[in-house]
């Protein structure tokens, strides 16, 4: 399985490989058929933020900066910017030129307003950040100043579309943002512009013909396709309906089919700011995983290997640490957690477990993520661990995760570039609070781990903030508050012809500014 | 019995049912002993064919897993669901049809009122709806299905009673000061029987379908290995390894036959009068 797995990815790589290089200068026109699943609730990228409304809505608004898959930031809507040698003062320039979709300039204005008014208001994850800024100002029409009340390691990564989308002022200021009709055409800076959008069957985006970077777009439009169904996704990409399947829109077992077929490219790329992360919650609120010694047995007895291979293709990579390997401050060296049945025997064998039967809480976002729940249970079987599987929906996972009613649970989390955006979030005692899914629901606490996440996120050079991050790795892993899984990979899969829709660390969100067709 | 047997035995495809079924039941006695360890224990590399490997005769499922395990122990678990479900919709039809059948006026309106609600929604909707409710766990599949499936018993049950009623013999009963309930369980409910067990045999074989579609559609006890379960998981890997839907969809098919054969067999041996074929 491994061999044949392997043999899969390299192909995979081979074609992504094939389709970086060669095929001459772009060319502009076309058009592009891509899938979108499921279909965005608002296309109004301020108010909501959810997947596929960033996968649509990050073609027709920016914000300040992109970022490539080193999650380096790149010129978006600022062509240049400079951070102060305190850490306090981040000043940016904005380009010349820049119209709304409905041809009134943007300004400084725009930017001071959409982050300082709108996004405050109504974006909880940039409000977060946003709590370390002390002033936004413009002195003038092109430069924006950002002054912090004490210096905020990652402050450089929030500018991103999806967190800091730039909303048009002389369209919102002073309205009831959820209720302003501008919501339904929504209007932005982007490269393309809304044109329709039929409930149930498609979005309509066509090239905005005045965009300030000259020649692009390279496309004249771009539909988004919705297809509620998974496997006539797949089928639609088959026919050559479809062009463009961004990652997650197929099921897994489906993805090798797909990829093998004449013509078709797939990259891994794309996912980085993101940096999605699987793991179970161990319930330390109460009952058997308190027992940290229970906890290194289960953790020593999945076989994640066999879980990436057999359930996901061969995609995605064994976590070993609370921090991505594609997000900042990523440190291998910490204590191991690899499959070892019998090194889970004598953790056991150490630990005060009588046979209590641990209900494991699967995710319920289709078979792959049942039939690893099912793999879970049976390694834990092997190592002499009863559990069983609690039957959930959406609503229920939501709930019971919530109200810590589970002993394992399995989740995914974004990471957001780094770990004070998303890593940190999940291990902090005080963001311990029954009835969110999202935040310590472990309740794991430890002081150590709370003062050094607290004192990386403000220090302001990258290496003081490596030192406290690889010491909190080693700490986390330790104690494991949570089982590690996967680091998860969401192949993008694209017909050749269309080059270079994945170029930044968010894939195919902002990346078709740049992408062309080429041809024949 | 005798008489039974032979009539029963004239009947050539019901024979053939009875010999599938005990090779089912069978199956599903034997399967702690043919395979001891757990059926979802993952054996091998996932999607092994069949006959490619000796002691993988069937091949593995998604995660390696043995098919012909997940068979044998997936019998237990669909005759289980089928006699419990079975015997508990019959405790609770017989009770009613025979009362409101023997009673009749009142008596019969208020609970064939109350049958009716149970019989005008559609019964694997009910199932679903119930399961929703509770937690998918086996008891519960156990006794949703058997709610679902009572109305019919009590209809058949209160016919019936209702023409076995003005007979002499009840009414000689009557006369000779036996009791109600009396009558209805040794006089009434004994000449009832052959159709309501040429109808619990059929019943066993909509409630082994009822199960598998609810496993089909993730509403099954996820910690139970099922033949419903096995063809849901199969479903979405359908176009690589169709086997695996397959060969449990052919286990159904086999069991639910063999049972609607049985009950046609019964139906010849207890209404001899009423057969259909002549011999």
């Amino acid at each position: 399985m491994k061999t044949l797995t392997s043999l899969t990815t390299m192909a995979a790589l081979a074609l992504a490989a094939t389709a970086a290089t060669a095929h001459g200068p772009p060319v502009p026109g076309g058009t592009l058929n891509a899938v979108i699943q499921p279909e965005p609730p608002s296309l109004m990228l301020g108010l909501v933020q959810n997947g596929p409304t960033q996968m649509v809505a990050g073609q027709i608004y920016e914000s300040l900066l992109r970022y490539d898959t080193d999650l380096n930031p790149m010129p978006s809507l600022a062509k240049a910017w400079t951070i102060s040698d305190d850490g306090l003062t981040y000043t940016f320039t904005l380009q010349d030129g820049v119209l709304w979709h409905d041809d009134t300039p943007f300004t400084s204005a725009d930017v001071v307003f959409s982050v300082d008014v709108f996004l405050r208001e109504t974006h909880p994850r940039l409000r977060a950040s946003l709590a370390h800024v002390d002033s936004i100002t413009a002195p003038d029409d092109t430069t924006v100043v950002f002054t912090l009340k004490q210096p905020f390691g990652p402050f450089l990564g929030v500018f991103e579309v999806g967190t800091m989308p730039m909303i048009p002022k002389h369209i919102y200021e002073g309205t009831d943002y959820a209720n302003n009709p501008a919501n339904n055409t929504p209007i932005g800076t982007g490269p393309f512009k809304f044109d329709t959008w039929e409930r149930g069957s498609h979005i309509h985006l066509v090239k905005n013909e005045n965009y300030y970077l000259d020649g692009k777009p390279y496309l004249d439009e771009i539909y988004y396709q919705v297809i509620p169904d998974a496997a006539s996704r797949a089928v639609a990409f088959e026919t050559g309906k479809i062009d463009l399947l961004p990652g997650g829109s197929v099921e897994n077992f489906d993805i090798p089919r797909l990829t093998a077929m004449d013509n078709v490219c797939s990259t891994n790329e794309g996912w980085e700011f993101f940096g999605p992360l699987s793991w179970m919650w161990m319930n330390m609120h109460e009952g058997p995983m308190t027992d940290k010694n229970l906890r290194k047995a289960v953790m020593h007895a999945l076989d994640r290997d066999f879980a990436r291979d057999a359930l996901w293709n061969g995609n995605g990579k064994v976590a070993t640490s609370p921090i991505s390997s594609v997000t900042r401050f990523y440190d291998a060296d910490v204590p191991d957690t690899s499959y070892d049945p019998d090194k889970a025997k004598d953790y056991l064998a150490q630990s005060g477990y009588d046979g209590e039967t641990l209900r494991i809480l699967p995710l319920p976002y289709g078979e792959t993520w049942q039939r690893w729940a099912e793999a879970v249970r049976q390694n834990l079987s092997e190592v002499g661990i009863k559990s069983e599987i609690v039957a959930t929906d959406v609503a229920g996972w939501n709930q019971k995760t919530g109200a810590w009613d589970f002993d394992l649970g399995f989740t995914y989390l974004y990471q957001y570039g780094d770990p004070a955006l998303g890593v940190a979030r999940t291990y902090v005692s005080s963001n311990i609070a029954k009835g969110s899914p999202w935040n310590n629901v472990s309740g794991y606490v430890n002081p150590e781990v709370d003062k050094l996440f607290a004192e990386a996120a403000v220090q302001t050079t990258a290496e003081a903030r490596q030192d406290l991050y690889s010491q909190v790795q080693k700490i986390v892993v330790d104690d494991v508050p949570v089982a590690w899984m996967m680091e998860l990979q969401f192949p993008t899969i694209y017909r050749c012809d269309l080059h270079n829709p994945v170029n930044t660390a968010i894939g195919v969100n902002d990346g078709l500014r740049d992408a062309w067709i080429s041809k024949d | 019995m005798k008489a039974f047997w032979s009539r029963f035995r004239q009947n050539r495809g019901a024979v053939i049912g009875l010999v599938l079924l005990i090779c089912v039941i069978l199956c599903a006695v034997a399967a702690p002993f043919v395979f001891p360890r757990s059926p979802w224990s993952m054996v091998q590399r996932p999607f092994l064919p069949p006959f490619t490997m000796d002691g993988l005769p069937l091949g593995t499922d998604a995660l390696g897993r043995d098919v012909l395990s997940g068979l044998f122990h997936g019998a237990r678990i669909s005759l289980l669901v089928g006699l419990v479900s079975t015997v508990v919709a019959l405790a609770i039809g017989i009770p009613i049809g025979a009362l409101s059948g023997y009673f009749g006026g009142v008596v019969d309106d208020a609970l064939m009122r109350f049958t009716e609600f149970f019989q005008t929604i559609p019964s694997f909707a009910l199932a679903i709806v119930l399961l929703a409710i509770f937690q998918p766990s086996l008891g519960y599949i156990i006794l949703a299905i058997a709610i679902v499936s009572w109305p019919p018993v009590a209809r058949l049950v209160r016919g019936e009673v209702l023409s076995l009623r003005g007979r002499e013999f009840v009414e000689a009963a009557t006369l000779s000061g036996q009791g109600h309930l009396r009558i209805i369980c040794a006089q009434v409910l004994p000449n009832a029987l052959p159709p309501i067990i040429v109808l619990a045999s059929l019943m066993v074989a909509t409630a082994i379908l009822l199960e598998s579609s609810l496993s089909f559609l993730g509403l099954g006890d996820p910690n139970v290995m099922s033949w419903g379960y096995m063809i849901g998981a199969a479903r979405t890997v359908l176009r690589t390894a169709w086997w695996l839907s397959f060969i449990p969809g052919i286990a159904i098919l086999l069991t639910v036959l063999a049972l609607n054969l049985i009950g046609e067999g019964l139906n010849d041996a207890l209404n001899p009068r009423l057969r259909r074929r002549g011999t």
